[in-house]
């Protein structure tokens, strides 16, 4: 849109010169503005993380981390009180792993069909219905995980109840499966066209153009969306508290003298137990500040899982360029 | 469209302020806590509502301790618990400035359950001690051949129920590593009733078909009492009963007050026994009175 001139006195050109100032300084407010927002998440998780550390310090003081990271006795209200998380972040770690073993391949097959063969008609359907399961509650989720999953579980392997660490996991499984779909969905069809067609033409069949070029090409997307669902997953707190029984062993087994996870039985989440114990926890003692070490250390979790994605993500780029 | 976002902005915090606040206004009680005692509190509000119509009760469960957090926090008329306030609920309060008071309104016999497939009929305290602790593993052990590993189930730490069990039977030992913590008495029931080998511990008026009370003796000679049965509870005789309490902040007036006469009634108890509770021991019920007395109440 050209304004017309209202400084007619003026020569054209220093008109013109004034006009152009005015637009840089806007375009330097604008990024200026984009970089404090980018900032502002930065220092917003920082602040988070601070807090959580601040909180979480004087327990840490009077019972250093090695007791959390590796005791197994999680019994804080006890006389003798007990504060070993390690059963806690092993069910953490395995229920959202085996959540991500379930969710991955069958979510990046749904977003490659979606994306590569399906026609518009049946994308149109499917990609709304997918995003019902993302807005089905967790709580109603957990239900189903009680009456129809456990179970289900209880009768395939011969338990005498299904409230075991694979009904949390693949309920978790269930619920990270929209993300992971639409985010890769959205990751492949970002890949330029140019390379379908010079593969194709290369005489590759539509079977290896997709596995071989277009995957690989989205590569980045896919391991944001893979991210993203473990997040999803481990963050996850009403819908284990229901389907997992929240027992306190540590959950491994031996098999040949190796220790395996155990998904046969019940497992306890971080997530779970803060949800079951902050609500009535008093406040500033020990216990209370020891919660706050366990949310650390979920932060923890994430945290190193999303760095080791991003630095996997740029060494493969450079070592391909 | 900025201006829409503002207007809306504003009906937002509008609506969340009328939400809050204090609920001394006369007509709005808001009474939370035991899971326990959730069904009676609401039976007892339904009651009272259809013959007190200006007055509307709100009772929600979530847990004794959460109950009592909450009366803490000055969110709450009343603190429904299945458990004595702690000292430590006790100094928070101090802190605050708070005067909390205690009245007993019933008791319950907590009961332990287990599938109907399975035989086992009596349990002295010591076994139900072995059993929660994981020193007893088998159904076997206790004469069940057919009976497999013992699945337990438990409530959570922040349930009066699991305080209670775990003070009472447990004395105080470490649960089982493999007790299941449940969010719910009626999850207990649930899987209970699903679960061949299971143990597990609920209120009086949560037995119900699926699932059996086991009859509980202090040693092994007994007599092993059943507490399903109301004279055996009343007399004192079984060994896992606890009194019922609410919790008032600050001395009682007004629609608290006379809700709290009314739950106390003779009214009140007969909703009490209909849900399955017992009504107060004449110990608990001489307690009550001193304190009206104390208070100046009627």
């Amino acid at each position: 849109m050209r304004r017309v001139n209202e400084q007619s006195i003026l020569p054209e050109g220093a008109g013109h010169v004034q006009r152009r100032k005015r637009q840089k300084w806007r375009e330097n407010a604008i990024s200026a503005l984009l970089t404090l927002n980018g900032l502002l998440a930065v220092i917003v998780v920082a602040l988070i993380f601070g807090y959580l550390l601040r909180q979480g310090y004087p327990a840490l003081r009077e019972l250093g981390i090695v007791e959390f990271l590796t005791g197994s006795r999680w019994m804080p209200y006890s006389p003798n009180p007990g504060y070993g998380a390690l059963p806690m972040i092993l069910g953490s770690l395995f229920v959202s792993l085996a959540a991500l073993v379930l969710a991955v391949p069958w979510g990046i097959a749904t977003a490659l069909y979606l994306a590569e063969v399906a026609s518009p008609k049946v994308r149109e359907i499917v990609k709304p219905v997918l995003e019902i399961i993302a807005s089905v509650p967790s709580v109603v989720i957990g239900f189903l995980a009680l009456v129809v999953v456990a179970p289900l579980v209880a009768r395939t392997f011969g338990l005498s109840n299904g409230l075991t660490g694979l009904t949390g996991a693949i309920m978790l499984g269930i619920m990270a499966l929209p993300t992971i779909v639409s985010i890769s969905e959205d990751a492949l069809k970002a890949v330029a066209n140019d390379y379908r067609q010079a593969a194709l033409a290369l005489g590759a069949s539509p079977w290896q153009t997709m596995i071989r070029v277009t995957l690989p090409a989205a590569r980045s997307g896919i391991i944001a969306a893979v991210m993203l669902g473990f997040g999803r997953a481990i963050g996850e707190t009403m819908t284990v508290l229901m389907a997992t029984g929240n027992a306190l062993a540590v959950p491994l087994k031996s098999i040949w003298g190796i220790q395996l996870p155990d998904y046969l039985t019940s497992v306890r989440t971080l997530t779970a137990t803060i949800a079951i114990e902050g609500l009535e926890v008093a406040w500033g003692s020990l216990h209370y500040h020891s919660l706050f070490v366990l949310g650390a250390l979920l932060f923890l979790i994430t945290f190193s899982v999303n760095l080791l994605a991003d630095l996997f993500l740029n060494r493969s780029v450079i070592g391909r360029e | 469209m900025g201006k829409k976002i503002v207007i809306l902005m504003v009906a937002v915090v509008v609506v969340v302020l009328s939400g809050c606040g204090n609920n001394n206004g006369d007509g709005y009680l808001e009474i939370k806590g035991s899971d326990t005692m959730v069904n009676l509190g609401q039976q007892w509000a339904d009651t009272y509502m259809d013959a007190n119509s200006e007055v509307s009760l709100a009772v929600t469960g979530g847990g004794s301790g959460t109950g009592i957090a909450g009366l803490l926090n000055d969110n709450l008329d009343i603190a429904q618990s299945s458990r004595k306030i702690t000292q430590e609920e006790l100094d928070a309060a101090a802190q605050k400035n708070l005067d909390v008071y205690e009245f007993v309104v019933g008791q319950d016999a907590i009961s332990v359950i287990v599938n109907d497939a399975n035989p086992v009929a009596e349990l002295t305290m010591d076994e139900l001690k072995q059993i929660f602790t994981g020193e007893i593993t088998q159904w076997a052990q206790l004469g069940w051949e057919e009976g497999g590993a013992i699945s337990l189930y438990s409530r959570q730490s922040n349930s009066g129920t699991h305080v209670f069990f775990w003070e009472t039977v447990l004395n105080q030992a470490d649960w089982a590593t493999n007790t299941m913590f449940m969010p719910g008495t009626s999850s207990i029931y649930e899987g209970v009733a699903a679960d061949r080998d299971a143990i597990g511990y609920v209120g009086v008026a949560y037995v119900n078909h699926g699932v059996h009370a086991v009859n509980v003796g202090l040693d092994k000679t007994g007599p092993f009492i059943d507490p399903t049965i109301r004279a055996n509870v009343d007399s004192g005789k079984y060994p896992i009963a606890r009194p019922l309490y609410f919790y008032v902040n600050g001395k009682p007036e007004g629609a608290v007050l006379d809700y709290l006469q009314w739950v106390l009634s003779a009214e009140g108890i007969d909703v009490l026994e209909t849900v399955g509770f017992y009504r107060n021991s004449p110990e608990y019920e001489q307690a009550n009175a001193n304190l009206f007395q104390a208070l100046d109440l009627k």
